[in-house]
């Protein structure tokens, strides 16, 4: 329904996209992850053509709308930004306003507004001046607002990033409402990976304004493409290495002297990243651990930092490595820096990239 | 002291009394100001939102130049409409001086600039995702701008009651144009200035007190309204 082929964007001497290529499916919530400054903001306001693209294009509906840019195209789509935004008015005339622009006649405008209320809970707020309401119920009137105009494309620029938590899981229902009962396709870009994570069907990561990775969560999740993709999802082991030997799938990589063993398909001598969650390191005091676990490591505690309910460990293990371990574990096993201490994982639990 | 004080007790008699001439006066005052502030708003908003929303070369060169017309002397828009309207002027034949339309055209021209230049810092100040939103919602170029302005209006008004208070107020272009002729062209601003050469102090404070008394009352509404 929408495909965006090399688009790039300069403001001055800053390019703040570099060849953003992508293709959304009609009916999916695509959420676009990247740290702030990525260009998401940028890309979501070209397809809306507030912005013009320096140079490729938007193709929406099979039409090439960069140069076009007619309101009619526009009048299929509808976008929601971060900072809310609320005319000096009725909660009512808020919600109304596309379609007054549209010339719907009052009686429909009347009943598709008491529709929309219902389904963004603020059913019986149509009198109330918009600039009363509190953040998350303003963010809910934008989505009204854009509701009723029955977009085929709706674009979510950061819907939630200045809300409260009980107002973005309000907001994240609402999303997943519109897209599944009616069917509209929503893009929407997020700096909140795990938010990313919870509505997309499909993840796309904006990193120095290119798509270094699409795909569904798991992939982004389980198998980041590049050590930078890696640390924007939470990967924070990332050991460089050399495969050594390929026994199989089964590849022994020597990263500083220490030997690890991952599944990979790629061959001998290759120059890899290795990637590897801290929640998939098993941690013991006696270097006992069951037989399918290939790697073990023993080493010693560098560090330890309190990170809401668990403990983050820094490991010298021959490599540096980060595991957690929640505050009662850490306790009973009388960990404390410099404790001597094994750390093992699976070689399934390992994903290898070539560097 | 006495006299002050005398003027001052003759004068609120004048205006509880409903004297006929004062209350004369005071009208054609505010009918004259209110047209001319009327007439102005109708020009100001659509060529302010014009120019706040397009752009051209000497964008900025003609704000400045309406922002220095903020300051232009009464006498000189006097001066000016007075050779425009004067029976040798290209608009003469349309027999405006002296008469009340004529003060009309002269306070209008005076206040445009106020008004203008105030009705773009009030759209400029509008929120700029206000107006990604309105542009979002697919609004036509005309309907984008009537929605700024419905969203600026307090501040518009704002610039209104200005416009106003000086039209009201100035007495220069109102005795050229007008000629200050008893029943006709004569206002408030002229008055006070007639009767106090003419050592008439009781009625110019009266005068004075009314000219005060409509900025305080137009003023009152405003904030009332915004307060809304």
């Amino acid at each position: 329904m929408l495909k965006l082929r090399d688009i790039t964007k300069r403001f001055g001497d800053t390019d703040v996209l570099r060849g953003v290529s992508a293709e959304i499916q009609k009916g999916e919530i695509f959420t676009i992850i990247g740290p702030s400054g990525a260009g998401k903001s940028t890309l979501l306001r070209i397809i809306d053509f507030l912005d013009t693209p320096t140079s490729g294009s938007v193709i929406f509906g099979g039409r090439d709308i960069t140069s076009e840019g007619s309101i009619e195209v526009r009048r299929r789509m509808g976008m929601v930004f971060q900072k809310s935004a609320t005319f000096n008015t009725t909660v009512f005339e808020n919600v109304a306003i596309g379609l007054r622009f549209r010339g719907v006649p009052e009686t429909d405008v009347r009943k598709k507004i008491t529709e929309a209320l219902e389904i963004v809970g603020l059913t019986g707020f149509e009198e109330r001046k918009a600039k009363t309401l509190s953040g998350g119920e303003m963010q809910r009137v934008a989505l009204a607002r854009v509701l009723v105009t029955n977009p085929d494309l709706l674009l979510l620029d950061e819907p939630t990033a200045n809300l409260d938590p009980v107002s973005v899981e309000m907001i994240e229902d609402l999303i997943k409402k519109i897209n599944r009962d009616f069917g509209i396709t929503i893009l929407m870009s997020t700096h909140d990976m795990v938010q990313g994570q919870r509505l997309a069907h499909r993840i796309g990561v904006m990193m120095n304004g290119i798509f270094s990775q699409i795909g569904t969560p798991r992939e982004i999740f389980s198998a980041p493409h590049d050590r930078y993709v890696a640390r924007f999802v939470g990967i924070e082991n990332i050991i460089e290495g050399t495969i050594t030997a390929k026994e199989g799938g089964l590849a022994t990589i020597e990263a500083d002297g220490t030997l690890l063993y991952a599944i990979s398909p790629l061959t001998e001598r290759t120059h890899v990243h290795l990637f590897l969650r801290p929640e998939d390191i098993a941690l013991s005091c006696t270097g006992e651990h069951a037989t399918s676990v290939r790697n073990v490591l023993p080493g010693k505690v560098v560090e330890i930092t309190p990170m809401g309910p668990l403990n983050h460990l820094i490991l010298d293990c021959g490599v540096e490595l980060i595991a957690v371990i929640t505050w009662k574990a850490t306790e009973e096993l009388g960990i404390r820096v410099g404790s001597e201490i094994c750390a093992s994982f699976k070689a399934s639990a390992v994903h290898v990239v070539e560097r | 002291m006495n006299e002050i004080v005398a003027g001052f007790t003759t004068a609120l008699e004048l205006i509880i009394s409903l004297d006929p001439e004062v209350i004369d006066t005071a009208i054609r005052s505010m009918t004259i100001s209110l047209t001319a502030t009327f007439f102005a708003t109708l020009f100001a908003i659509p060529i302010g939102s014009v120019i706040t929303f397009s752009e051209f070369h000497g964008k900025k060169a003609l704000i400045n130049l309406i922002q220095t017309l903020y300051a232009l002397p009464t006498v000189l828009v006097g001066l000016f409409v007075f050779l425009l309207i004067s029976r040798a002027g290209p608009l003469g034949f349309m027999r405006l001086l002296f008469t009340p339309e004529g003060m009309v055209i002269a306070q209008m021209i005076l206040i445009l600039p106020i008004l203008i230049g105030l009705t773009i810092s009030a759209l400029k100040g509008v929120d700029s995702t206000i107006l990604d939103t309105l542009r979002s919602l697919g609004a036509t170029r005309y309907q984008f701008m009537k929605s700024v302005v419905r969203e600026a209006r307090y501040a518009i008004m704002a610039a209104v009651v200005l416009g106003f208070g000086r039209a009201i107020s100035e007495v220069g272009a109102a005795i050229m144009i007008g000629g200050n002729i008893r029943g006709h062209t004569r206002v408030l601003t002229t008055a006070i200035s007639l009767e106090t050469s003419m050592g008439n102090i009781a009625l110019s404070l009266a005068l004075g007190i009314i000219l005060l008394g409509i900025a305080l009352v137009i003023n009152l509404m405003l904030a009332y309204v915004q307060n809304r």
